[in-house]
């Protein structure tokens, strides 16, 4: 077996885990401005207090599974992406302690919401400008990172920023559908078909920009024999909006959750499409890139074992803490 | 050259900042764990209220502490490679599949209970909590397990050969095992169950000096200085065994330590005190007891030390910084030594709640585990100097290829950030603490606290023990 795609695949995994779980609980914070009741405050973050720490370890292995099994990316991508990462792990820490401090606080109330929105959309934001100045390119040399600071600033990469908030906004708003009910609900409903609009619409912006971005990519969607299997995604999204369109009339409950779902993962389809294992960096394939064999063999095994428990345990979590969360409700410890 | 030599110290800087600051939270979370578990139990065993309510006070503690540990931790998982990305190449085939393993054990177990552990006393059943709140517990320790290993292979590095730019590990047992770990681990498991064990007495003292002597303050009071009867004893022979074990591997670590120059013949002095001057290759005003040292390091009394001049000067750690580290770590494990045999001649006389000197004494003595902690690290680290992997790599060659504008930039944001976040976290902290846990039978709350957090709203003996849930 090839153990560098297998350890890339998990990688992919992890990354996909991350944003569908951590996607609806940063999204939270970005809806939190339209919500500026207390109470409605207290519900929309009681829905994910007992997961939220989970949901964040999903990036931490996504990190250290790049570590273990591909040192050599770890640091040139980390490098390059310097300052965007170290202001989302600054907004990450604004946004975790807020979740502790809020519920403790009461005349400093105000501005651990503040917290929690800026910590929320800015780690959001600063995601999405990773992904991009990675899709962007990273220059390299002798291995190592050779380009300057500000690499990563670029309208490309603002973009793809701004979408991940949209994106993630989307997912907190579906997630908020299916935890609560009555008049906070209601409302709910009423801003999740705009959010799928600007959804669709920057899928469609980031599709057209991204194979203009780069030359290769654009040679692996239309050039090649992928072609005709991504042929079937843009059907796909607009069958989710369809889908999406319906269920909100019907007020249907879980399914616009799975709808916003769809999007995420046919999204992440085109991402990894996108990257070519003969070239994730310039002039470097993922074989390249790997850690020894003895490295990624003590750690796959593991992985093989430990993931699926996690998953399991991960599960029963949301079990015992399935069902809507209540006004005045305060399952805190 | 110039900037790299800025964008190097500064790196160091940051990264000796963030993980200071990331080492006090699971410091405390690991001790409050397993002190958690052990009240829940006792309560499950005995049904005795009073475990009951200290199980939920601290229960709130340890949440503000652990989310706190979180944030700061995640920030340490991506500082290797955005500061240490020619460590991270060089090293990361071993030092990777460690933090991974780290994650998968440990992260998630702890992350994956939590939610059960803190909002679930009446979502699941009384056994089923249990089983969370040990698994959180558990979780902790593992955490402890692999991190150590990973820093104790950077100490005392084996089982691996260098091929190319880059560490191949060849046998991955020696790499966990390497000969420092033993004793790292259990030097820094029993440390934090030390400084847990401090702030839970120091809390104890407050509220007995305030008047409060609910059974709830005397047993945990109680419980915290048993524990610490035991184990400071038990840490300074730890201690001295890490001590030993160093001088063999790291031989210029422990000169540096004891602010040796000479190596001496037929045994050698203990400096108590000096200034060890890196320059002038002397330690200055030194008091020394003759044949200490030897005696100490070597259990025997003349057994021979290596001294500093005997290291080429690139290759020596900094004396005057790990000498006074050191002394402050041993200097202050002794008087904690001193206050647990206090703590336990006054039990014996039955003055343990009343001696208000002796409550002063242990209030005073609530964050010295943490400058401790410290203390003893800045020795492991400092002490380690100039290399990031011991006599493998050295530090120089460890940084990332990024500007010292970057790095600078960066480690501002971090000294304003944390500074901000973390003192308004210990603030809370505080004031929880100061609130101390629900008084018998009642469910009254603090006036300067928000309901929402409350628990003493929800009494346990209460709980219906519904799985209904939704
Ligand atoms: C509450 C905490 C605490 C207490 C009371 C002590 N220590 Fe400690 N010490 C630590 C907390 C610590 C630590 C922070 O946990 C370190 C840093 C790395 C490690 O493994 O443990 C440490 C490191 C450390 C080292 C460095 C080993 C190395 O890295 O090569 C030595 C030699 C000692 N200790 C010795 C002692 C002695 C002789 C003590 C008793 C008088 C003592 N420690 C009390
Ligand atoms: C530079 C080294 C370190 C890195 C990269 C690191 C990384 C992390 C990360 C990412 C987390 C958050 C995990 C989560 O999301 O739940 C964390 C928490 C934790 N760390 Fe560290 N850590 C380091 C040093 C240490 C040390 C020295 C110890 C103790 C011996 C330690 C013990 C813990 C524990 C017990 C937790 C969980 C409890 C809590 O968060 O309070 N870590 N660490
Ligand atoms: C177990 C996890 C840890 C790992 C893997 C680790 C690793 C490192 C690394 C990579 C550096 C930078 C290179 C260097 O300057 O040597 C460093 C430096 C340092 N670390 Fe740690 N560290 C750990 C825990 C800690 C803790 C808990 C402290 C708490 C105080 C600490 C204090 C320091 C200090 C003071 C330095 C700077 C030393 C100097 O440059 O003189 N370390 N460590």
């Amino acid at each position: 077996m090839d153990l560098t795609l297998a350890w890339a695949a998990i990688i992919a995994l992890g990354v996909l885990m991350y944003v569908v779980l951590d996607g609806f609980d940063l999204g939270i914070g970005i809806l939190f401005p339209l919500f500026p009741d207390e109470h409605d405050r207290d519900v929309m973050m009681n829905t994910v207090a007992p997961v939220w720490d989970g949901n964040e370890t999903w990036l931490v292995l996504g990190g250290a599974g790049l570590f273990a099994a591909f040192p050599m990316l770890y640091s040139t991508v980390l490098s390059a992406l310097y300052l965007p990462l170290v202001l989302m792990l600054v907004c990450l820490i604004f946004r975790g302690v807020s979740f502790e401090i809020r519920a403790k606080a009461s005349r400093t109330k105000h501005l651990w919401d503040l917290a929690f929105i800026g910590g929320s959309a800015g780690a959001t934001f600063f995601q999405g400008v990773a992904l991009g100045a990675f899709l962007d390119g990273i220059p390299v040399a002798d291995g190592r990172f050779s380009g300057d600071a500000f690499g990563w600033f670029t309208p490309f990469s603002m973009f793809t920023g701004a979408a991940l908030v949209v994106t993630y906004a989307l997912l907190g708003c579906c997630w908020l559908i299916a935890k609560t009910e009555g008049d906070l609900q209601r409302r709910f409903y009423r801003i999740v078909w705009p959010l799928t609009v600007l959804q669709l619409a920057t899928i469609a912006v980031v599709s057209i920009w991204t194979p203009f971005q780069d030359q290769g990519i654009a040679m692996r969607w239309f050039d090649s024999p992928l072609f005709y299997r991504l042929l079937p995604v843009p059907v796909l999204v607009v069958a989710c909006a369809w889908i999406m369109r319906r269920s909100i009339r019907s007020r249907h409950e879980r399914r616009p959750f799975a709808m916003a779902l769809g999007f995420v993962l046919l999204g992440f389809a085109g991402l990894v499409v996108s990257i070519s294992p003969q070239e994730v960096l310039p002039g470097v394939s993922l074989w390249d890139a790997a850690a020894p064999r003895s490295s990624q063999l003590f750690t796959i095994v593991g992985a093989a074992v430990i993931l699926p428990v996690i998953v399991a345990y991960t599960t029963l979590g949301y079990w015992v803490f399935r069902g809507k969360v209540r006004h005045g409700e305060h399952h805190y410890h | 050259m110039q900037s790299t030599q800025e964008a190097l110290d500064l790196a160091r800087i940051q990264f000796a900042f963030t993980v200071s600051f990331h080492i006090i939270f699971p410091a405390l979370s690991i001790g409050l764990a397993s002190f958690i578990a052990v009240l829940e139990g006792a309560w499950l065993k005995t049904g005795k209220p009073v475990y009951k309510e200290l199980c939920l006070f601290w229960s709130k503690v340890f949440a503000v502490a652990f989310g706190m540990g979180v944030v700061s931790g995640v920030v340490m998982s991506y500082e290797f490679g955005t500061n240490w990305g020619g460590f991270s190449s060089f090293a990361g085939p071993i030092t990777g599949p460690l933090l991974t393993y780290e994650v998968m054990t440990a992260f998630f177990l702890e992350a994956g209970f939590l939610g059960i552990m803190l909002f679930g006393w009446n979502k699941v059943g009384r056994k089923a909590h249990f089983g969370a709140t040990l698994m959180v517990a558990i979780g902790t320790l593992i955490s402890t397990f692999w991190i150590l290993a990973s820093n104790s292979w950077m100490q005392t590095p084996q089982g691996f050969r260098i091929e190319g730019d880059h560490v191949v590990p060849v046998d991955w047992f020696a790499i966990i095992f390497n000969p420092s770990f033993p004793y790292r681990l259990t030097h820094m498991a029993i440390a934090a169950f030390i400084v847990a064990g401090l702030v839970v007495a120091a809390t104890g003292a407050w509220h007995l000096l305030k008047g409060r002597r609910d059974p709830a303050i005397k047993k945990m009071f109680s419980m915290a200085l048993w524990l610490l009867l035991v184990l400071t004893p038990v840490q300074a022979i730890v201690g001295d065994a890490h001590g030993i074990n160093t001088r063999e591997h790291q031989p210029a670590k422990i000169a540096a330590i004891e602010g040796l120059w000479d190596t001496e013949q037929g045994g050698t002095a203990l400096n108590l005190f000096g200034i060890p001057d890196m320059e002038a290759e002397t330690t200055k005003y030194a008091v020394s007891i003759p044949h200490l040292g030897s005696l100490i390091l070597t259990h025997s009394w003349d057994g021979e030390i290596r001294g500093l001049k005997s290291f080429p000067k690139e290759d020596r750690p900094n004396s005057t910084v790990v000498f006074w580290s050191f002394r402050i770590m041993a200097g202050l494990g002794v008087l904690m030594i001193a206050m647990s045999a206090a703590a336990w001649m006054l039990r014996r006389r039955g003055r343990l709640y009343e001696s208000r000197w002796f409550l002063r004494f242990t209030l005073a003595m609530g964050p010295t585990g943490f400058i401790t902690l410290l203390a003893g690290w800045v020795t492991t680290e400092a002490g380690r100097q100039p290399w990031v992997v011991y006599g493998v790599m050295r530090t120089a060659d460890a940084v990332s290829p990024v500007t010292a504008q970057q790095v600078g930039v960066s480690l501002l944001v971090f000294v304003i950030v944390y500074t901000l976040v973390f003192g308004t976290g210990i603030y809370y902290l505080l004031k929880l603490l100061k609130h101390g846990p629900a008084l018998p039978g009642t469910t009254t709350r603090a006036p300067d606290m928000d309901d929402a957090g409350h628990t003493a709203r929800r009494p346990l003996s209460a709980v219906t023990q519904s799985i209904e849930g939704a």
